[in-house]
């Protein structure tokens, strides 16, 4: 890691309380251009909270947060979005009835034109505009899985979790993000298949090249194969930051999370 | 391709457009009671017929990669009705009723069948159009196409002053707000006696550019057309624009937007959708599809009272929305035909009217929550490949 480096993305002393529920509490977390950053901990230990806050899903009780030479503290997450900032969810918040190509649309807001005028009676330029997004999307989704990008017009309610998640994270990178929240790729899927997504998002890296990512997961072996650096949270806190390696010989971290006395 | 190649697949199509204007032309044309019992019962069989052997699905197929042939047909559909029964004053009533409530249905179709935002006081914003036309005609010399857009633009207006507690509020609870406006709406026009009170108002019929609508149309010594032909042709000429625009929004990033912000709010935020801004778009939009109907509708009775806008009323405009299949133009115009005609022909069920929308709302939310016609994917333009 290059210490002399400014993070990209920095919260300091970010706390949230849902009433006397401290779920964020005094938070520092930083992520530095181009790294991967593992965000783990056991169940309720805030690390949704954490993307929810950072996106602007949750209003911050206390602390800032800094991106790209910025402050976004309570920004909304309409201008955390435009800011550069693109994220997936935990439980897939996909539009089932729409097709693959709207929901990856919908994650490219930005760049479309949003235009009455342009939308309603100039349907030559839209139609160019369209080609150039279905060409984009299809290109982004065949880095994923190419039979998929044959079927860019099929509901997503149609395609089993792998594909869903494989959509989910295209609808979150088509827009070109700086730094990339992925919140439990993994979940309800077989280790095979996470495996698999997971070789894809480092290979959509490789491509991207200007691609920071923070994700947070439980499989540790993900955690250990694509993350340069993780933060540990329990109850809120940081309890430990460092590579896989060092987390994982933390004895704090193997009390809380792995459950070793 | 030649011409007739591309024609080919669309042929089956063509036939049943025939057949369904011919049933169409019959059913509104026999007066037995027991023969349009008869007819309709034949109907239903028909289609659900054709909808077991798949016939429908391929015809939907076939007709989504070519949907401006679709359009045209129905058009012609429509104008040969008219030149059919070109001196029935009570089938071309019917028949213009029928398209002005597409209108309607159309806007609430933007509100909710696209952005979810619900409507309950679809009839009041189409009495704001009636009663715009009626005060306009009467006390001004507006000329009464810019009185069509006047209503529309009237009920826009009013349904601004509901947009805050609309917005502020979700699904159940704005649907309660709107509840209420349309209840309001109601009682202001009966307790309102410069706008007629409960007696309601006069409307002038319609003139364009010295054209009197309300005279039968005279052409030669020998032939003499219902006045109600001006209704059908003018509102027809608005169906298709409304349509157009509904079809455009829907195939654009903007109809996309709605559709997020109906499916998941918190999902389309997270990408730069700004919520606020697209429902206020499509209620304001639909409202004036809504009150633009509502003028024309006026100018076409020739008279209006506060009992023609009733709760019962928005609530008639809902169900035809969930009858057609939530989002699509086609379905809700299937809707607004088999709900206005049937009970007018059918005059033994005219009575239990609202029973049997009840009922069939019901059934058709347990049993086909799609609705008739459930809405296909967005084709942004219809028939294009891929490279």
């Amino acid at each position: 890691m290059n210490a002399a480096a400014e993070p990209l993305f920095a919260a300091t002393g970010l706390g949230k309380l849902f009433g006397g529920v401290v779920a964020l509490d005094k938070l520092d977390l930083q992520v530095f251009p181009n790294q991967i950053l593992g965000l783990i901990g056991p169940n309720g230990s805030g690390k949704t909270t954490f993307f929810n806050v950072a996106t602007g899903i949750y209003p911050t009780s206390e602390g800032r947060v800094r991106f790209d030479g910025a402050d976004i503290t309570n920004f909304s997450p309409q201008a955390v979005y435009r800011s550069g900032i693109s994220r997936t969810f935990q439980h897939s918040r996909l539009s089932l009835s729409l097709s693959i190509f709207d929901n990856i649309m919908i994650g490219n807001h930005m760049h479309l034109n949003q235009g009455l005028w342009f939308n309603l009676v100039t349907r030559k330029a839209f139609r160019r505009q369209f080609e150039e997004n279905f060409e984009q999307a299809r290109t982004l989704v065949k880095v994923f899985d190419p039979p998929l990008a044959d079927l860019m017009f099929e509901a997503v309610e149609g395609f089993p979790m792998i594909d869903r998640r494989r959509i989910e994270i295209c609808r979150a990178l088509i827009s070109r993000p700086k730094l990339l929240l992925l919140d439990e790729p993994s979940a309800g899927m077989t280790h095979e298949e996470t495996s698999e997504l997971m070789g894809d998002i480092l290979e959509v890296k490789e491509r991207l090249r200007d691609l920071t990512i923070i994700i947070i997961e439980h499989q540790m072996d993900v955690i250990e194969r694509i993350t340069d650096s993780c933060v540990v949270l329990n109850f809120g806190q940081k309890i430990c930051e460092g590579t896989y390696q060092e987390v994982a010989r933390d004895p704090q971290v193997q009390q809380a999370y792995l459950g070793i006395e | 391709m030649s011409a007739r190649g591309r024609l080919a697949p669309l042929l089956p199509g063509i036939v049943v457009a025939v057949g369904v204007t011919t049933y169409v032309i019959v059913l509104l044309g026999v007066e037995s009671q027991t023969g349009i019992a008869a007819l309709l019962a034949a109907g239903a069989g028909a289609v659900l017929a054709a909808a077991r052997f798949g016939v429908a699905a391929r015809m939907g197929r076939a007709f989504g990669k070519r949907d401006n042939f679709l359009n045209l047909l129905v058009v012609l559909a429509i104008v040969v009705l008219t030149v059919f029964f070109y001196e029935d004053h009570f089938v071309l009533l019917m028949v213009a009723t029928v398209i002005i409530y597409v209108i309607a249905c159309l806007g609430l179709n933007l509100q909710f069948g696209y952005s979810g935002v619900l409507n309950f006081a679809g009839a009041a914003f189409f009495g704001v159009g009636c009663y715009t036309a009626a005060v306009l005609t009467k006390n001004t010399d507006v000329p009464h196409l810019v009185i069509l857009v006047a209503g529309g633009l009237m009920a826009a207006t009013v349904g601004s002053v509901l947009l805050l507690p609309v917005l502020r509020t979700r699904g159940h609870y704005s649907a309660v707000v709107t509840i209420a406006f349309g209840l309001l709406f109601k009682i202001f026009l009966e307790v309102n006696d410069t706008l007629g009170g409960p007696q309601g108002l006069r409307v002038d019929g319609m003139n364009v550019l010295g054209w009197e609508f309300n005279d039968n149309i005279e052409i030669g010594e020998n032939f003499e057309a219902s006045f109600y032909v001006n209704y059908v042709v003018v509102g027809l000429i608005l169906l298709v624009l409304a349509f157009a625009l509904v079809r455009r929004i829907e195939r654009s990033w903007i109809g996309l937007n709605l559709d997020a912000v109906r499916l998941d709010e918190t999902a389309a935020s997270c990408f730069g959708i700004n919520i606020m801004r697209w429902k206020i778009t499509a209620f304001i939009l639909g409202n004036f599809l809504i009150g633009l109907a509502g003028a024309l509708y006026a100018m076409m009775l020739g008279f209006i009272a506060p009992t023609n806008f009733t709760f019962g009323d928005s609530l008639i405009l809902v169900s035809i929305v969930l009858l057609g299949g939530i989002g699509n133009p086609w379905g809700l115009a299937v809707a607004t035909t088999i709900l206005i005609i049937v009970p007018e022909k059918l005059q033994a069920i005219q009575e239990y009217r609202f029973l049997l929308f009840a009922v069939m709302v019901i059934l058709i939310l347990l049993f086909r929550p799609e609705g008739l016609l459930p809405r296909p994917l967005r084709a942004y333009f219809p028939g294009w490949r891929p490279k």
